[in-house]
């Protein structure tokens, strides 16, 4: 038997908690690979196109569970390269929720003051920025002066976008065509790359052993580049530390899998998933109301008719987002383009008789697509999602080539969890319904479970072993020279789209993890610049180091 | 004379589209049509390709569908026993069912509840992806074609590259007051 490829750092996934992984321990002089179950496209491979097997079903993964479905990204870059680019910061009352378990459930190192200089470095990474109102599509702009016609503020979403080249084709969940979403194929990666990392798209990890020198031996499945149901090789790699970044739907079932070999697991790897209280309602609008109602003249001289046109989310009221109204009874609503496929399939016929989802109001109601707006709820939920057993390969059974999949997440909404949503759905009624704007349902839960497409929260951070996978430096309890920086770790409902928290998160967690990885004998220091070379947010954050380091 | 009973092969075909016809519904493609119940003006997941998405393998349901089939025209026996409603033996039970009958049945199928309903979501699914998204065919293509259903959305047509731009896309001014804790970056503060 030949010897197994060696690394100083194995990195599971390239999504934001692997990228960020390792490009600072690449630039701080660590061999760091980089294995990614999907394939690496850039610009010119991402396809307009809904055909199956076009870029859009590539890098999707869409598991249905057990009264949930988790939307993530696969390939390289993650959920960077299918994600809307909404950077917002998790408001200051996030992090003090108690959730289910009595007490704040965020380590007692972090609140938002303490992770305001880590956004930072991250926005400076990104770069993240405001949009103004000339860049806000006219769904966004609907969407707003519906809100003030009821009295509520509504703000243009920062966003990871450069909006000079963007061309509102919303064609940004298929990866972005133009290069104007700004993902991490345009920062960490590249960095990471230039100081020696090396990526290996389609190597899917199965699960990790221990080898006999105290590192860790990590066995991978080489996916086949059209059909990901079929297996084309296989094989080991040898590390001194592992970052476990496989998105917060794959990493718990990597660790589950692992328990044989590895010794028993934290009991909340794999509990405690929060689908970011993620709903979607559909409205459709009647123009002549728009008009009437809100004067607003769009394309052509026509009031609205424009949902196909934009990026993604453009606005969002967060008036709902106040600290003062007591826990799961706080939420953003944000306007958001779903295409179609995905965001048609669940919208329901407003006020029809059921069937609602199908059939013949659900046809008329597609004749009236151009009049849609989608609103994306964030609320609290209840950290209610338990993993069941690893299926036998990856995160779950394929049942497509592509992107489908039926997994081993169960998911039971509480009574917190469905009296957040029944708030959500009637702010969002009161708003768009008012003089006639629109008509409003929310999306089904009967066919795929409710439907999240940030999920956190399977494997996370914490003071307390009971409730927490990790600690607060992003450690697996009970097993030295594991990390987990990816959406997973986070410990709870965001109220607000996640990843410019779950980067921040791998920001902070980057000088003890070099510490650890220098405890282990990998030659590396902390303390790179932002991938383009800026120092400011490094300067930002020098005076935390020392209480991020373990004593 | 009365046509003989459908082959397995017209089965396949005919109680298909009576199920993709249940879930995006249309007008009937000739007075004879029994597949489609005719429930909707304009084509519908049928004529938006149902079949030919479902008949290929990358949606991963197509090896089920003699069995699914199977089950559906059972399911269909059973609620009409149930209901007293008489099948005639021209077409396979499923599609001799009324429209109403059809969509009742495809409900229950659909329920949570339901043993077998993740084969009947994955089904109408795919019926609904073929009108709404037209999964199996280029979408510039489809929509050249007159895809009838991105057609009947009115879904944009791409730029003669075949690429989609929206160079008029935004009302351009601010529309609504910010929430006074945002803060430079945009966040609350």
């Amino acid at each position: 038997m030949s010897a197994a490829e060696q690394t100083d750092v194995l990195v599971i996934g390239s999504g934001f908690g692997g990228a960020i992984a390792a490009y600072h321990l690449a630039a701080g002089g660590a061999k760091v690979e980089v294995l990614e179950r999907g394939p690496w496209l850039e610009g010119k491979d991402f396809d307009q196109d809904y055909l199956l097997g076009s870029s859009y079903t590539k890098v999707f993964d869409f598991v249905a569970g057990d009264g949930m479905s988790l939307l993530g990204g696969n390939c390289v870059g993650g959920g960077s390269v299918v994600y809307f680019a909404a950077l917002p910061r998790a408001p200051r009352f996030v992090f003090e929720r108690h959730g289910g378990i009595g007490r704040r459930m965020w380590p007692a190192m972090i609140d938002r003051d303490a992770l305001d200089p880590w956004y930072d470095r991250v926005a400076e990474a990104i770069p993240a920025r405001t949009q103004d109102w000339n860049d806000v599509s006219y769904p966004g702009g609907l969407w707003a002066a519906a809100c003030a016609h009821a009295g509520h503020t509504a703000n243009p979403v920062p966003v990871g976008i450069d909006t000079a080249t963007c061309t509102n084709c919303n064609w940004m969940m298929a990866g972005c065509r133009f290069d104007a979403k700004r993902s991490l194929l345009f920062n960490y990666l590249p960095a990471a790359i230039a100081h020696g990392t090396r990526i290996r798209p389609l190597h899917e990890v199965q699960y990790l052993s221990r080898t006999d020198d105290g590192g860790y031996r990590v066995h991978y499945n080489v996916i086949d580049d059209e059909d990901y149901r079929v297996t084309v090789g296989g094989g080991v790699i040898d590390a001194k530390l592992v970052i476990v970044a496989a998105g917060a739907g794959a990493t718990p079932v990597i660790l589950q899998r692992s328990e044989p070999h590895l010794g028993s697991m934290p009991h909340a790897v794999g509990r405690y998933f929060s689908g970011n209280g993620e709903r979607l309602n559909t409205a459709v609008f009647d123009e002549d109301r728009v008009r009437d109602v809100l004067g607003l003249t769009g394309p052509g001289g026509r009031p609205y008719g424009a949902f196909q046109v934009g990026k993604g989310p453009t606005v969002a009221c967060w008036d709902y987002l106040d600290g003062s109204r007591p826990e799961y009874s706080r939420f953003s609503l944000e306007q958001l383009y779903f295409p179609p496929g995905l965001g048609t399939i669940l919208a329901q016929a407003p006020g029809a008789d059921a069937p609602t989802f199908f059939g013949v109001e659900k046809k008329k109601m597609l004749d009236q697509w151009r009049n849609w707006l989608i609103i994306f709820q964030m609320t609290e939920d209840d950290n209610e999602g338990v993993f069941g057993p690893p299926p036998p390969t990856g995160n779950a059974v394929r049942i497509s080539q592509q992107m489908l999949g039926r997994g081993p997440l169960r998911y039971n909404p509480t009574p917190n969890t469905l009296r957040g949503w029944a708030e959500a759905d009637a702010a969002c009624k009161d708003i768009l319904e008012r003089d006639g704007l629109a008509k409003v349902a929310p999306w089904t839960n009967d066919l795929v479970g409710a439907y999240t497409v940030h999920p956190l929260a399977s494997c996370r951070i914490g003071d307390d072993p009971a409730t927490s996978a990790l600690d607060d430096r992003h450690e697996l309890r009970g097993h030295p020279g594991i990390f987990v920086t990816d959406g997973s770790a986070v410990p709870g409902a965001l109220t607000v789209n996640p990843a410019m928290t779950i980067a921040a998160l791998a920001e902070r967690a980057m000088p003890g993890i070099v510490e650890a990885a220098r405890r282990r004998g990998i030659e590396v220091s902390y303390g790179a610049p932002a991938p383009d070379g800026s120092t400011a947010g490094r300067r930002g954050v020098r005076d935390l180091l020392p209480g991020l380091v373990r004593g | 004379m009365r046509p003989d009973p459908p082959g397995a092969e017209q089965t396949r075909v005919l109680t298909l589209e009576a199920f993709a016809d249940t879930i995006v519904p249309g007008e009937k493609r000739s007075p004879d049509d029994r597949a489609i119940a005719g429930a909707a003006p304009g084509p519908g997941a049928v004529e938006a390709g149902a079949l030919e998405l479902l008949a290929w393998d990358a949606t991963g349901i197509t090896d089920a569908l003699p069995e699914l089939v199977g089950l559906l025209n059972e399911h269909a026996r059973a609620f009409a026993a149930e209901h007293g409603a008489e099948l005639d033996d021209d077409v396979p039970p499923f599609v001799a069912l009324d429209f109403g009958q059809r969509t009742a049945l495809v409900q229950r199928l659909l329920d949570p509840g339901h043993p077998e309903k993740e084969f009947w979501v994955l089904l109408a699914l795919f019926s609904n992806m073929a009108y709404d998204s037209a999964a199996h065919r280029h979408t510039a293509e489809a929509l050249a074609d007159g895809h009838p259903g991105l057609t009947a959305m009115g879904f944009a047509h791409p730029d003669s590259d075949g690429l989609w731009r929206f160079p008029e896309y935004s009302y351009g001014r601010a529309l609504a007051d910010l929430h006074p804790d945002t803060i430079e970056s945009g966040s609350l503060g």
